[in-house]
């Protein structure tokens, strides 16, 4: 009889401080290139009046459709009691909140007066979603510390269930209004859907699942964490799941626009003549992160382990390059001011495709998150107990639900 | 002791300079400060929702070629920019548009449209992007936090952001790097009583009268007139946002 023990990250020292160190690095890298780009101003970025949202953003918003999504493992647990989730759960709710604090950061240390964060958390304009989503972000993250507080200690594990519950809620919302940041823009014919909202909580489901495999895989490498062969299938199962269903949001989408005359043009732009948007959107977002996965969790021939790591690879790249397609993409096709008329000259860009290339701050800013995501990951798994030494078959688990958590 | 006392009847050189220049500046500098503390009384008065500023252009007296409004603006809100027009700010603008049906080409100063459903107030998270009583949409400068929401939000590009450092703002056109900022109306201007933009101003400098700025709810007003006498409409109109720039004759 199997019990789910949470022990701390156990590791040799040295790989420790030398990760440590390394993430710390390339988190004060992205620090320097944040202070530049504000002390410079956003000239020596590659973002401009055109694209006014760039590389930063496209970090930003993965990351926080990643947070949103790893918790995919804690909800399946506690929401729809899936007792092979529950030695993984823990672990699920720290990805989401190291990602959302990442992607929070990026997005601050972008704004154009970052030392103005008092002002975003104190003055609130309600028919903003940016302002619902302040109180969507923050509130997540105590939400989330709450429901690791009742997953690890047994005397509130009790609460575990209405906590999980409650987050689950809490993020599918969350998602809703990440996606409605566009979904809203009435202007832009990319965006004005409302069919965003779905399509990211989907991506997010997609994208949290892979974020998490690969992280446990990397995990394993280091920590005995033995990931059994049920949990492999079901991971997937579930991963095939959401890839069907990201494509046919995906899909609906793009058959909406179609269908709205004005919107058509940007189709074709996006679908066939945007040069390298329509190439990102075909080659990225749909053959590498949606086709090439789908393909690799059917395989027969390759390992458990294989299909899901080179499918989790796939997706996080599709997942990048969709970013890119949604907010560079929808940014570079030109708005329509006059319908009936073509504009043929402009000192301000308004009748040109807008080119958009990132500058190294940009990418340092983003690298920057990724590694403060991770070093709290780090430091996280290495002083709290958040991994299991045994992830066994959910029967096993079930014989010894009551007497487990240690 | 006798030695070191001063006479006090005679004034010494630097006395009498410092005196000097004290009355002088009494007689010339206190008033002038007196009048300007007079002029700015307005501002503390609250703005009427009875006044509705507006603008309608006349493209079809809209010189092709001339940039007497762009220019106009630039030098009254101080936007000199950097040489990079990718990220310079440009309040007012000139396009040049082609009829797709009758290959008609017209040409248009094109501005912040100061909507009366404004997206860019819609979407501001914390209400810097606002929208007056009397109509004016403007962006509050002490309060910009800088995330560009409002310009992803604009269907007119009517929106810059400050890129980079700047040394020659003018004291009535506050500005400052990483703030979003657009058209105003020349809102310092009408504050202070003046009757007229700066746009306006340098079109009807130029003999064109493209441009015609006023109060929409007095009925003689110039703006008034104008739309009453030649049909107007509203750019995408289909947006329902009401704007209170409208365009003549296209």
């Amino acid at each position: 009889m199997d019990k789910i023990i949470f022990t701390k990250f156990i590791i040799n020292p040295k790989i420790f401080w030398s990760n440590f160190f390394l993430l710390g690095f390339f988190m004060l890298i992205g620090f320097a290139c944040s202070h530049y780009m504000e002390l410079e101003g956003h000239h020596v970025t590659g973002m401009n009046n055109q694209i006014v949202w760039g590389l930063p953003h496209i970090f930003a918003v993965l990351l926080i459709v990643i947070a949103s999504g790893v918790l995919n493992i804690a909800s399946i647990s506690s929401v729809f009691d899936k007792k092979l989730y529950k030695p993984l759960a823990p672990l699920s709710a720290l990805l989401a909140i190291s990602f959302l604090i990442a992607g929070l950061a990026i997005l601050v240390l972008d704004l154009g007066r970052p030392n103005r964060l008092i002002v975003a958390m104190t003055t609130y304009n309600f028919k903003s979603i940016f302002s619902w989503n302040i109180f969507l972000y923050s509130g997540f993250t105590v939400v989330l510390a709450a429901y690791i507080w009742t997953m690890l200690d047994r005397e509130v594990n009790k609460y575990s269930k209405f906590m999980g519950t409650f987050a689950f809620g809490w993020r599918i919302i969350l998602t809703t209004g990440t996606g409605s940041i566009f979904g809203f823009l009435v202007a832009r014919e990319a965006y004005s859907t409302a069919i965003l909202a779905p399509l990211f909580i989907v991506m997010s489901l997609l994208y949290g699942t892979a974020v998490y495999y690969l992280i446990l895989r990397v995990i394993s490498k280091y920590h005995e964490t033995y990931i059994s062969k049920d949990i492999l299938d079901n991971l997937k199962k579930l991963s095939t799941m959401f890839l069907f269903a990201n494509l046919y949001f995906l899909a609906l989408y793009h058959m909406t626009n179609m269908y709205i005359a004005k919107h058509l043009d940007f189709e074709i732009f996006i679908l066939s003549s945007g040069g390298v948007y329509t190439l990102a959107f075909w080659l990225g977002q749909v053959i590498i992160g949606i086709v090439i996965p789908i393909i690799l969790l059917n395989s027969k021939k390759l390992s458990s382990n294989m299909v899901l790591t080179s499918s989790s690879i796939m997706i996080l790249l599709g997942s990048f390059i969709a970013m890119y397609v949604i907010i560079i993409g929808g940014q570079a096709y030109p708005l329509t001011i006059f319908p009936d008329h073509m504009i043929i000259e402009s000192a301000f860009y308004d009748n040109v495709v807008h080119s958009y290339v990132p500058s190294i701050y940009e990418l340092g800013l983003g690298i920057g998150g990724v590694a403060l995501a991770l070093i709290i990951i780090l430091v996280g798994i290495a002083n709290f107990k958040f991994l299991p030494t045994m992830i066994s078959s959910p029967k096993s688990i079930d014989a010894v639900d009551n007497t487990s958590n240690n | 002791m006798r030695l070191i006392m001063k006479d006090r009847t005679h004034l010494t050189r630097r006395e009498f300079i410092v005196k000097s220049i004290t009355a002088i500046s009494a007689v010339y500098i206190i008033p002038d400060i007196i009048s300007k503390a007079e002029a700015s009384k307005p501002l503390d008065a609250e703005v009427s929702p009875k006044t509705k500023w507006a603008i309608n252009v006349d493209v079809t007296k809209c010189v092709d070629g001339c940039t007497s409004c762009v220019e106009a603006c630039v030098d009254e809100n101080g936007l000199y920019g950097f040489d990079r027009p990718e990220t310079d700010s440009q309040w007012i603008r000139k396009l040049r548009i082609k009829d797709i049906k009758t290959d008609k080409v017209t040409t248009l100063p094109m501005m912040c449209q100061h909507c009366e459903n404004p997206p860019c107030v819609d979407v501001c998270p914390t209400g810097a992007s606002f929208r007056r009583e009397d109509g004016i949409v403007m962006v509050n400068q002490h309060t910009c936090i800088g995330c560009r929401y409002c310009m992803m939000a604009c269907p007119f590009k009517a929106r810059s952001f400050v890129h980079e450092n700047l040394t020659e703002q003018v004291t009535s056109a506050p500005r400052g790097k990483g703030c979003v900022e657009s058209c105003n109306l020349c809102v310092n201007r009408i504050d202070h009583g003046s009757e007229t933009t700066a746009c306006e101003e340098a079109c009807m400098k130029e003999g064109h009268n493209a441009i015609t700025f006023g109060d929409l709810s007095e009925p003689d007003s110039r703006v008034s007139i104008a739309i009453k006498t030649k049909s107007s409409r509203r750019l995408r109109a289909d947006m329902r946002l009401k704007q209170r720039v409208t365009y003549s004759g296209f």
